[in-house]
């Protein structure tokens, strides 16, 4: 059991961690490879103070040896469930699950506006989760919609479960590492399509048989991580302290809102931090 | 522990009262995060019975209710469906389900 748990290994996230951490609480951050994060990308950050020029990458990487420095763990992992259990939260990550007292959201922003009928499918053959919902659909014909580097493992694992699996992803290249066994589909628009549940996808306009649709992007929404949480504008809502609507959880960085900037990311996961602490010595 | 269910005894069992079934499967982890919860909520409400179906052993009555992504909870009162909830929703969403059940 952590006190806190950190979902993103981000600047926020990271600078949540390192204010916790002097706090003398135990930290985790739980995130994906950083090296898919657009920042890593950046090859320099001209308006982050005292670092003029730095790249994406050397900032990040800073900010991850500092927290780990500090004591935090810095832990490999998808979350893609939080749940209030009452004294604490518990957090899904495929197969393993995590315990903590607080819950800090550093996720970022997901950039992409959600499919037709995503929402509506939700639960009904539409998941975020393969590892999750995998094995009910062996022996039937699913979709993986590839919007992230580590789909393509993902639907590997779905092939390996016995789920008749194809994989659609951006106009491009096959994905490296996608399993030969698993057809390649690229397609620029997905839509989802079903009666009372999904029976198959529009890919382009050309209709797919599937019973199953796992999308898999970067950023798992925030509303799919903890239901009912509640959002303004696409965005957490939180206030001043970056409590949001759910108790004993905080948000902080792009998640928030605009400016996606990391100087705010960084003020917003220090502030975070102090309120998980405060929540932290209340209880 | 939670009392399975299985096709021969379900009908039988959501016939009378408030009655919530949580179908699940043991490679499941966001069921694994449900299942202390749904024991702690059982003790605390116990003028509702909640039982567990192991999606595995009882394909034909995850069928019956469509059951496509689990945890899946569904709420009966005198053998009809009220609510239903997908997913590890938390402690206190189920409670204030519960209450709206009874």
């Amino acid at each position: 059991m952590y006190d806190i748990a950190v979902l993103g290994g981000g600047p926020a996230g990271l600078s949540a961690a390192i204010t916790a951490r002097a706090r003398g609480k135990s930290v985790a951050v739980l995130s994906i490879n950083p090296a898919y994060s657009g920042l890593w990308r950046a090859e320099r950050v001209d308006n982050y103070p005292g670092l003029p020029g730095v790249s994406g990458r050397e900032l990040i990487e800073r900010m991850a040896g500092q927290a780990k420095d500090a004591g935090a763990e810095l832990i490999r992992a998808r979350v893609t469930g939080v749940m209030d259990t009452g004294d604490g939260f518990l957090l899904n990550a495929g197969t393993e699950i995590f315990e903590a007292k607080a819950v800090i959201l550093a996720t970022g922003v997901v950039m992409a506006a959600k499919y037709p009928g995503e929402e509506e499918y939700l639960g009904m053959g539409v998941s975020y989760c393969a590892i999750c919902d995998g094995m009910l659909y062996r022996g039937r014909k699913a979709a993986v919609v590839g919007r992230s580097p580590d789909a393509p493992e993902e639907a590997n694992a779905l092939k390996e479960m016995g789920v008749d699996v194809f994989y659609t992803g951006l106009p491009a290249a096959r994905p490296e590492g996608l399993k030969d066994s698993i057809p390649y589909i690229p397609a620029k628009k997905v839509e989802i399509k079903g009666g009372d549940a999904v029976t198959g996808v529009l890919l382009d306009g050309e209709f797919h048989e599937a019973g199953g649709v796992f999308i898999l992007r970067q950023t798992v929404a925030p509303t799919a991580i903890l239901p009912g949480l509640e959002m303004e504008n696409g965005y957490v809502r939180t206030d001043r302290q970056m409590r949001t609507s759910a108790r004993g959880v905080f948000a902080a960085g792009d998640c928030t809102g605009k400016p996606l900037q990391i100087a705010k990311a960084v003020g917003e996961g220090l502030i975070a931090a102090l309120s998980a602490v405060e929540y932290l010595g209340g209880k | 522990m939670l009392k399975h269910l299985t096709a021969a005894d379900f009908d039988q069992t959501i016939r009378n009262g408030a009655v919530v079934v949580d179908f699940f499967a043991d490679w499941c982890g966001p069921c694994r995060m449900l299942a202390p919860v749904l024991e702690s909520l059982a003790e605390e409400n116990t003028d509702i019975a909640i039982y567990k179906v192991n999606v595995d052993e009882e394909p034909d009555l995850a069928r019956r209710y469509g059951i496509m992504s689990i945890p899946t909870m569904l709420f009966f009162r005198d053998g009809q469906l009220i609510d239903k909830a997908v997913g590890a929703i938390g402690k206190p969403s189920i409670q204030s389900k519960l209450d709206a059940l009874r």
